[in-house]
């Protein structure tokens, strides 16, 4: 009963409602409109590595495609399903909140946050096997064959493009906890659930960048 | 704040297409479809998950013009930083420069 009380009493200004927007529709969009200008400095973040990708693998497309090859398909494909997964479950969050069922709301972000975990897990098993194969770029890099220098800048690009995936992972992962802490403590209502939306864009980009990872790295010349 | 609230089914809907599209991306991959055509097709599915998950889990389908112009923006500048570069390393084998 308190929580409606409360609710009642701050219909008329809501308390998440912030003095220089007029209403709650204003703030939402300005909110939104921020996260995209954030996600546009992202998608150049990550087109400068795609293009550099691009760049390289139409150099050495052979040694690119020798490269791919000690990548684990399987593992690869789970994880995009996993991410995928981690997708449906933060856009069922927001649908939640919509409809003002904390508990769900609360219940699906910790399960994005399980199934970004998986991911971060499965790519650690990832890594791992490519230490202990020394296809590490650096001074413990070994490879065999006429192309290893350029299976080498494969790999330099598979690092630095999964890592810094897993790097947005990570940071997702701590933006969920902070929404799960709110949701938790009531935070969120039908008229005021902004930060679940905005850190599910956040999200969704980071499923996308991986849309376009998988296949560029995991599957060229498979066939 | 009243934003239009898609039905649950929806995004089961897109959810499942995402998944057939991982499935015939891997299947594809291992199929010789000769040339370049291996990379466009996988291209292709990949822009097509990505704008399932841009109009529908992102909701943009619905958001004002403002967010419209804004995506719009990020992927035209994309597309200039990839076509213009591109078409400096692609064409350099059209004409004989030595040492390169």
């Amino acid at each position: 009963m308190p929580t409606a009380l409360r609710r009642c009493t701050l219909s008329e200004r809501h308390a998440a409602l912030a003095h220089h927007f007029d209403d709650l529709a204003q703030q939402s969009e300005a909110s939104h409109l921020g996260m995209w200008v954030f996600l546009l400095t992202e998608i150049m973040f990550f087109g400068g590595m795609f293009t550099g990708y691009a760049v390289y693998r139409s150099l050495y497309a052979v040694a690119f495609a020798e490269g791919s090859h000690h990548l684990d398909v399987v593992l690869g494909s789970i994880n995009t399903v996993v991410l995928i997964s981690s997708s449906l479950t933060m856009v069922l969050a927001v649908h939640a909140a919509q409809v003002g069922q904390r508990q769900l709301l609360v219940g699906f972000l910790l399960l994005t946050m399980l199934l970004g975990l998986v991911f971060l897990g499965l790519k650690t098993v990832e890594y791992v096997h490519k230490f202990a194969d020394h296809l590490v770029p650096g001074s413990g890099f070994l490879y065999e064959g006429p192309h290893a220098r350029q299976v080498q800048l494969f790999f330099s690009f598979y690092f630095g493009m999964t890592g810094m995936h897993a790097l947005h992972m990570i940071i997702g992962i701590g933006l969920l906890t902070v929404l799960v802490w709110l949701a938790w403590h009531d935070r969120f209502s039908p008229t005021y659930y902004t930060p679940v939306e905005t850190v599910g864009l956040y999200w969704h980009f980071v499923d996308i960048v991986w849309i376009f990872l998988f296949p560029l790295l995991y599957l060229i010349g498979r066939h | 704040m009243a934003q239009h609230i898609v039905s649950r089914r929806i995004y089961y809907q897109v959810f499942v297409t995402l998944l057939v599209f991982t499935l015939l991306t891997v299947g594809i991959a291992f199929i010789d479809l000769g040339g370049y055509l291996n990379t466009i097709v996988a291209l292709t599915i990949a822009v097509g998950k990505a704008l399932l998950v841009i109009l529908f889990f992102m909701h943009v389908q619905d958001s004002s013009r403002l967010t419209w112009v804004c995506v719009g923006a990020g992927f035209f500048w994309l597309a200039l930083l990839l076509s213009f570069t591109m078409s400096d390393y692609l064409t350099r084998s059209w004409v004989a420069v030595t040492g390169w």
